[in-house]
């Protein structure tokens, strides 16, 4: 069981960790300026310069791979909930980390959203 | 069209590329390895399946909606917030079951219709707010 927990709290740090460096990085990246093919190959040449798209892209691996662990050790029934749970724990470092506004309605968003993704999957 | 405006639609855009991208990927890397066949797990069977996997096209195909899923994200959170772009993106879930219901007539439990339901409304909840709060560029 310790071995789960561990392995759950470390997929939760990676997963949002990483998401939370790959947005802060590409908010400093800046959006592109247009769709046009020689815009966008630009867009990209910036991100793959960006040490926090670096930074978030083995924390992101980890977390695949320490899901697929889990799932392997752990029903599904503590699995699925556990990875919907994410969502809340990216909202909150979403807020404390990259600076968010989140509105009572964009929790509530939030918390429906993560109830309904443990329900689907569940099925 | 206002900034506003411009800012919901684009976003809009991409989150629902992002949805297609992610959900396309997976049933072509789902068709793909049922091609591949069950990966035995010696290191003759990994090296195999490997091979197998690196000449497989429609695995390849996957992993190209995948690269297009990974683009579309980083393009949305550089002008749109984490938290709006992340709840956002499990509509996904719920296109998958009204998928699975009109294409291949699968029954779903009313428990999983709730789940839906509650995605649903989540994501627009979510939508209604403002899509970028922060400025372009934030220190942690």
């Amino acid at each position: 069981m310790t071995r789960v927990i561990v392995m759950l709290v470390f997929f939760i740090c990676c997963s949002t960790g990483g998401e939370i460096a790959m947005t802060h990085g590409m908010k400093q990246v800046g959006e592109p300026e247009s769709f046009r093919p020689r815009a966008i190959l630009r867009f990209i040449g910036k991100a793959m310069r960006s040490g926090w798209v670096w930074f978030a892209l083995p924390l992101l691996a980890a977390s695949f791979y320490s899901l697929l662990a889990l799932l392997s050790w752990a029903p599904l029934s503590v699995v699925i909930p556990a990875s919907a749970f994410n969502y809340v724990v990216g909202t909150f470092g979403a807020k404390y980390l990259l600076r968010e506004q989140i509105s009572p309605k964009r929790w509530m968003g939030v918390a429906m959203v993560c109830l309904g993704v443990t329900l689907v999957l569940l099925t | 069209m206002s900034h506003e405006r411009r800012l919901r639609f684009k976003t809009l855009v991409m989150v629902l590329l992002m949805v297609v991208c992610a959900n396309l990927g997976d049933l072509m890397l789902k068709r793909g390895m049922l091609e591949v066949g069950a990966v035995e797990m010696t290191a003759s069977g990994i090296w195999h399946a490997l091979l197998s996997t690196m000449h497989n096209g429609t695995i390849w195909l996957g992993i190209l909606f995948l690269i297009g899923f990974t683009f579309c994200y980083m393009t949305a959170v550089s002008w749109a917030d984490y938290s709006y772009v992340m709840p956002a993106g499990a509509f996904g879930y719920a296109l998958q079951t009204m998928l699975a219901v009109v294409i291949l007539h699968e029954a779903v439990s009313p428990r999983r219709w709730l789940g839906v339901v509650l995605i649903v409304v989540g994501v627009l909840l979510v939508g209604q707010t403002h899509p970028s709060t922060t400025p372009k560029a934030v220190t942690p």
